[in-house]
């Protein structure tokens, strides 16, 4: 599974990038822009999570034949 | 060795969930729910392999097929409702754990109904 490493990586990047930007944002004044940098982050992490779950649960099914 | 690559694994995406917890700490729970599932997936050759053996070993002792699928069935309704459970739980949230683990017990109980019937008959044919 090569992608395994990087993933975690990819969250925690978006996780700091996100609140960093949520700073960099409240500071400038713009609070909305900060607020939709969160959900998008959000999103793109809950995305990638979900995929990977889809992908245990299709796994689990296939090898304990839970049809 | 795939040990020492799980354990790196592991602690390395610890060590990322407590850094991001205190920024956002909703990540945190991201992170751990990927860790759990990558392990999990590093290690399905070998989990394949044991199930393989498994069904090898029955089909020498000319058992009940079925009664082999509802045990694999039971041990991955156990598996996932663990890892769920788990996951609330580590979230803060043990109600929704306790209350996932119950269907989970009632799902299991379902599927063990049949294999404790047919012992009960075994045993009342076998009485004198």
């Amino acid at each position: 599974m090569a992608i395994d490493i990087n993933l975690i990586f990819k969250i925690a990047a978006i996780g700091i990038l996100v609140s960093i930007l949520n700073q960099v944002l409240k500071h400038s004044g713009r609070e909305e822009m900060a607020t939709m940098t969160t959900i998008t982050g959000l999103i793109i992490v809950l995305l990638m999570v979900i995929q990977l779950i889809n992908n245990l649960f299709t796994t689990v099914k296939a090898m304990f034949e839970m049809y | 060795m795939e040990i020492i690559k799980i354990v790196a694994l592991g602690i390395i995406a610890t060590i990322l969930t407590v850094i991001v917890k205190q920024y956002k700490p909703e990540y945190g729970m991201h992170i751990s729910i990927a860790t759990g599932v990558i392990i999990f997936l590093l290690m399905i050759s070998k989990l394949a392999s044991i199930l393989e053996v498994i069904h090898e070993l029955t089909n020498k002792l000319d058992m009940e097929v079925v009664y082999l699928k509802s045990i694999f069935k039971i041990i991955g309704i156990a598996y996932i409702a663990e890892f769920g459970s788990q996951v609330c739980r580590d979230c803060g949230e043990s109600s929704i754990a306790s209350k996932v683990e119950f269907a989970g017990k009632i799902l299991i109980m379902v599927l063990a109904l049949p294999i404790l019937l047919s012992v009960l008959n075994l045993i009342i044919k076998l009485m004198p």
